[in-house]
């Protein structure tokens, strides 16, 4: 009998806990997956595709399913990579050589005697930097580019040009001392 | 009076050679009024200013050269009168050695002043108005912060100003422009204390003055008793660098601490430095913008050191030049002081608003080798603002610039003391600089890819809106003619006639069946035409 008791018993109080969870989990149901926001904030937002996805949220995706590796983001250089590892508690990975400095950063400018008015450029822009009709010469909104240079390739006559992007007394950085090997690595 | 008040000690801080008397020595001398002077225009904190003119223009000594574009922003104005030659990206005084927008003036050697509007009765004027005043006149902190000024008095409605403390500390060893200021402008200085007590409305006014300055004490006391002002006082501090820093200025004076992530006013306090005073009380009183300032030239490398009145815009070799110029083991030209000041590159620059002293040093003794920290503890004891350099230091270093910040890396005044009393020679605070610098960037990196994302999804979603809206019109379209055709074909039924009733078709049946009915007649006709003679040869037959 007082086996039947507990028997009874557990079988309540699992019940009752199934019922609890199947709850909670349509009531604090999360739509998408809030890792990815995370990845994607991180992310410099360039779309450039370098990462070989189409874009910075297809990365993100893709690191949090661990399709890819932290270390695919060329724009966002070394600082990127350290702040993915920091924030999912993987091991930092060394870049490829050519984008182990932090990259110079870029924007690109239409020589604007040589364009045609195409549009391709136009339609290959992830973020709409690029002002222009058919026919009509184009100019690319220096402030919105993003230097991902995308609008290279499809250009037909060639007149799309890259240039660092200027450093005003306001940008400007102090270089970092250059004594390293006194500093200890903080843990 | 003037040391009957409690003073109290803020944490840390050195007493240093002061190093200033070879500059008090001689008078204030007015440099000469130059050929050109280059204006760049941006000398203040915040957005840059909108320039008013072009090259070809003459411009009248006073006029605005470039307005204030936002909120936090300030005007410049020519120096003196002349003609416009050039504007362009010119060498301005910043430790990056770059480049900035600059007007340049060829002075016509007339130094014609602008038409001036002196309010001679400020006190019928609103606070608001007088701050205006303060705003055209481009008058920003001329301390060294060169926040503008008219922001920094704008407290707002919450903020309850009760104390206002004018500050002619200048701890910073070799400068001394603000000590000969107190000297010689005394009276400016007493009615820019009473404007801009006035126009924040606190109860009193302390000027705060590092006790190695006699001279300036006296000289404000003397127009303080003259005056018979009571809610101005004069308060002799003791010389601590770096005491003239805010909020170890305000530490000092009142106890009070300014939160780590507040302002002064939060606390019911407002620091101006005594050149600024002055330069309010130009602005209003006289109507002058700021176009001028004491610069200290100074340092064993100058021959003849002295203060110099001097146009903003003036060119730093000739303000050396006219103080006995070189000596011929000058080496390293700083702007600024011995401890907070950065070294220049060439003195082919011009006078900012930021500029008070010009620092000339004999053989740059050579930066000495760092050696590793011995974790000594010495620059924790000297920090005024109590961090733990240390820490900064080695997160710093390996670029760990979350903890840095945990570390209240922004409450550091760059003052120089921890550099100063390292036994390892670790230059400390360029490892703060670069910490901050790199920080900002990443802020504005991260304000920049928010910014393309919030546009690569606009994108994104205008390109799916556009993809459903030419498939919903082709849908529609499909419908409309599918639903047409049913019409049609119901109409057919309704009347009877067999589905057919293709226009079309039709026609070219009809078309069809006319040809047919013409060839069908052709051939009677032909089968007519061959009768007759069978016919008429009958009816020949007959009549015969």
């Amino acid at each position: 009998m007082s086996i039947l008791i507990a028997v009874l018993t557990l079988a309540l109080i699992a019940a009752l806990f199934g019922l609890l969870l199947g709850y909670a989990s349509v009531k604090f149901h999360v739509e998408g997956d809030p890792v990815v926001d995370k990845i994607d904030a991180l992310l410099p937002q360039t779309q450039c595709g370098q990462c070989t996805f189409v874009g910075c949220r297809p990365y993100a995706e893709a690191i949090a399913s661990g399709e890819a590796q932290i270390n695919q983001c060329p724009p966002g250089g070394e600082s990127t990579m350290l702040a993915l590892s920091d924030l999912l508690g993987v091991e930092p990975l060394a870049l490829d050589e050519e984008h182990a400095d932090t990259p110079e950063k870029t924007v690109v400018y239409i020589d604007e005697e040589t364009c045609i008015g195409c549009t391709l450029c136009i339609q290959a822009c992830p973020v709409d930097a690029i002002l222009g009709a058919a026919k009509q010469m184009h100019s690319i909104i220096e402030s919105e580019c993003t230097g991902c240079d995308l609008c290279i390739p499809p250009c037909p006559v060639d007149c799309i040009h890259i240039k660092p992007v200027k450093v005003e007394p306001d940008t400007w950085r102090w270089p970092q001392p250059d004594h390293g090997s006194t500093a200890p690595q903080a843990g | 009076m003037s040391n009957s008040r409690h003073l109290w000690h803020f944490h840390g801080g050195l007493k240093l050679p002061s190093n200033k008397a070879i500059s008090t020595a001689s008078p204030v001398a007015k440099a000469l009024l130059p050929k050109r002077l280059i204006v760049p225009v941006q000398q203040h904190i915040g957005e840059a200013g909108q320039l008013q003119v072009k090259v070809g223009d003459s411009v009248l000594k006073g006029q605005v050269l470039a307005q204030a574009s936002s909120y936090v922003s300030a005007p410049v104005h020519a120096p003196s009168s002349g003609k416009i030659v050039e504007i362009d990206e010119l060498p301005v005084p910043h430790p990056s050695g770059l480049k900035a927008l600059s007007v340049v003036i060829e002075t016509d050697g007339e130094d014609k002043w602008i038409e001036l509007t002196p309010i001679l009765h400020p006190n019928t004027k609103s606070p608001a108005e007088l701050r205006q005043i303060i705003r055209q006149a481009g008058i920003v902190g001329l301390g060294g912060a060169t926040f503008p000024t008219a922001v920094k008095v704008n407290t707002g409605p919450h903020a309850e100003i009760d104390t206002l403390i004018i500050n002619g500390a200048e701890c910073e060893p070799s400068i001394s422009c603000d000590d000969m200021l107190m000297r010689n402008y005394a009276r400016d200085v007493i009615s820019g204390c009473e404007l801009i007590q006035y126009i924040v409305s606190a109860r009193h006014c302390l000027i705060a003055i590092e006790d190695n300055k006699p001279e300036a004490i006296a000289a404000l006391q003397e127009i303080i008793n003259e005056k018979a002002l009571h809610t101005i006082e004069v308060i002799t501090i003791p010389t601590v660098y770096p005491t003239g820093g805010e909020k170890q200025l305000i530490k000092v004076l009142t106890q009070k601490e300014v939160p780590s992530d507040g302002f002064p006013s939060d606390i019911g306090v407002l620091v101006q430095n005594v050149g600024t005073a002055v330069a309010v009380h130009k602005a209003i009183c006289l109507g002058e913008p700021l176009i001028s300032r004491l610069v200290t030239v100074t340092g064993e490398g100058v021959l003849q050191p002295q203060n110099m009145d001097v146009l903003i815009g003036t060119s730093m070799s000739e303000l050396i030049e006219q103080s006995g110029g070189y000596h011929k083991d000058a080496a390293k030209l700083i702007m600024g002081g011995p401890m907070m000041g950065f070294t220049l590159q060439t003195d082919h620059l011009p006078v900012t608003k930021a500029c008070n002293c010009l620092l000339v040093e004999n053989t740059a003794e050579k930066t000495p080798e760092a050696m590793p920290c011995i974790r000594c503890g010495a620059c924790a004891t000297v920090c005024p603002a109590q961090l733990l350099p240390q820490q900064l230091y080695w997160h710093a270093s390996s670029k760990n610039f979350d903890l840095v910040q945990d570390y209240h890396l922004f409450d550091c005044i760059e003052c120089g003391c921890c550099n100063h009393v390292c036994p390892s020679q670790i230059p400390l605070v360029q490892y703060y600089r670069f910490a901050k610098t790199e920080i900002w960037n990443m802020e504005r990196d991260r304000i920049k890819s928010d910014h393309a994302r919030i546009r690569h999804d606009f994108r994104q979603e205008r390109l799916d809106r556009e993809k459903k809206e030419r498939d919903e019109k082709l849908r529609k379209k499909k419908e409309l003619l599918a639903k047409k055709k049913q019409a049609e074909a119901a109409a057919k039924e309704k009347d009877g006639a067999p589905a057919e009733v293709d226009p079309k078709k039709a026609a070219i049946e009809a078309a069809m069946k006319r040809v047919k009915d013409k060839k069908a007649a052709l051939k009677t006709e032909k089968d007519d035409a061959a009768s007759p003679t069978k016919k008429s040869s009958d009816e020949k037959n007959t009549q015969e």
